[in-house]
């Protein structure tokens, strides 16, 4: 319909950027970098873990911005599947959230992984947080290879948004059930509550900033990525109506 | 009131012809009994293989059973669509106004049937290979376990066929969104099992409160499903 005056709009419609997110985005970049010399340079060493207590100012917020994001992805797909907000618009952010979840539920995977080697002398251990979080994981990569799986958008949206409703179903259910099987196991010991009440003040600061840095990098990184979606929604929409006023105009040439 | 109450009969009589209907084509074709149930019970020999040793087989060996069970759902569920799909079948029964509830209730009894018999077969597998017994008590403790769980697996597993159904690359796409999902029903029939064999001494009374953990899966996934399973036919 109007696609094709869309896309012959100004440059200023087809980028991803406003005056809202560039503001953002600058502080983000400021905001990382006070994290990064807090973090790595400022704080204390920590008393029983040393150095390696610096993981857990990219390992917290990673872990917490993964569970933001699927958070927001149940709610957004909640909003799809409900039929007077029903908008592509709620797929479209609950598709960008997803994917931004993935990729810090990954980086806080590693990073845990890697800290915990340090600390507890070994990358995995069956607690039931640890094994949820991987199944996590592993269900919103499904979400996402569903998401590919090609249709029309409404398609598209509508699987992708069932899916996502019936992993809050799942998740649930899975953590329960590790946590019946591994009774045995310790209370996910060390990154527990316990060690926050000990904590030196800059610490919990730096931890703090991290989780409103990394929160603001989602926010950014979702309104870009959901309009990027759109515009790819809109690239093949416009695919499709080329091709149909070429082969219009191919019929009507051979009429003439 | 009474429309709802036609709505409700409606959809009992399309789960039991659906159902009769994958059943009937089984018979027929006897894709099950001449290509699934081998592929389990040389699932079951391959485990042998990697474990060696008869003290850790026995061990591990109701474990093995339901992973066996899982791989083979991932069989069966594929089969279970690629009737539907083959020649559009499923979009045909959807604009005939064919209720989505009742081909979900259809297609996961069939499905629950068929499991049926492929535990049960595993079991002997596992009894015969890996030296497992069980005694009358523990016998009714495995049934009905197998019952909870092949009800779960069966929900589960139409719920998630459904989705990828028609899809391009559902093959590889399906274990890979089912076995996350499926992981509670691993973990409660394991141990139910395990209990029942009397693995390690593990008494049978220990056994029954995992069946909670399947009960509460089984009904939260056919409820799902049956809710579910209409959007996610429509287009």
């Amino acid at each position: 319909m109007n696609t094709s005056t869309s896309l012959d709009a100004p440059p200023r419609d087809r980028v991803t950027g406003t005056q809202f997110t560039r503001g953002l985005g600058i502080l983000v970049l400021a905001g990382m970098v006070l994290l990064i010399v807090l973090g790595l340079f400022v704080s204390p060493a920590d008393v029983n873990q040393g150095e390696s207590v610096r993981i857990m100012y990219a390992h917290v917020p990673g872990a917490w911005l993964a569970y933001l994001a699927f958070v927001i992805t149940g709610i957004s797909s909640a909003a799809y599947l409900w039929k007077r907000t029903r908008s592509l618009t709620w797929d479209r952010i609950a598709g960008a959230s997803a994917e931004v979840g993935v990729l810090f539920m990954g980086i806080s995977l590693i990073t845990g992984s890697l800290w915990g080697r340090i600390t507890w002398g070994t990358y995995w251990t069956w607690d039931a947080r640890l094994t949820t979080t991987a199944f996590l994981f592993v269900t919103y990569i499904g979400y996402l290879a569903v998401r590919g799986l090609g249709g029309t958008h409404q398609q598209r949206a509508r699987r992708s948004a069932v899916l996502a409703l019936l992993a809050v179903l799942e998740i649930p259910l899975v953590h329960f059930s590790v946590e019946l099987w591994n009774t045995l196991h310790q209370e996910a010991s060390v990154a527990g509550r316990g060690t926050d009440v000990e904590m030196d003040g800059l610490m919990l600061f730096t931890l703090f900033l991290g989780v409103i840095v990394f929160t603001l990098m989602y926010v950014w990184l979702v309104l870009h990525r959901q309009r990027s979606l759109a515009l790819e929604d809109m690239l093949d929409d416009s695919g499709l109506d080329n091709a149909l006023t070429a082969r219009r105009a191919e019929a009507s040439g051979v009429a003439r | 009131m009474s429309n709802s109450l036609k709505g409700s009969s409606t959809v009992i009589a399309t789960a039991r012809l659906i159902a009769a209907k994958d059943l009937r084509v089984e018979l027929r074709s006897r894709v099950l009994l001449n290509q699934v149930l081998p592929f389990a019970l040389i699932v079951m020999v391959m485990f042998a293989f990697a474990l060696d040793s008869d003290a850790v087989l026995e061990r591990v060996a109701p474990g093995l059973v339901w992973l066996a069970t899982l791989f083979s759902v991932l069989v069966m569920v594929s089969r279970s669509f690629a009737v539907e799909t083959a020649d559009g079948a499923l979009d045909q029964l959807r604009s005939a106004g064919v209720p989505a509830t009742g081909i979900f209730i259809g297609k996961m009894l069939a499905l629950m049937v068929q499991l049926m018999v492929l535990v049960a077969l595993l079991v002997g597998a596992a009894v015969v290979l890996y030296r497992a017994s069980f005694s009358w008590a523990g016998g009714v403790l495995l049934v009905t376990t197998a019952i909870a769980a092949t009800c779960g697996l069966a929900a589960v597993g139409t719920l998630y066929g459904g989705l990828a159904a028609g899809a391009k690359g559902r093959e590889t796409l399906l274990p890979l969104l089912l076995l996350p999902v499926v992981a509670p029903v691993l973990i409660g029939a394991t141990r139910a099992t395990e209990s029942a064999f009397g693995t390690n001494g593990i008494a049978i009374s220990e056994g029954w409160p995992w069946l909670g953990l399947l009960a509460v899966f089984a009904v939260l996934f056919s409820v799902a499903g049956a809710v579910a399973f209409g959007p996610l036919l429509d287009d």
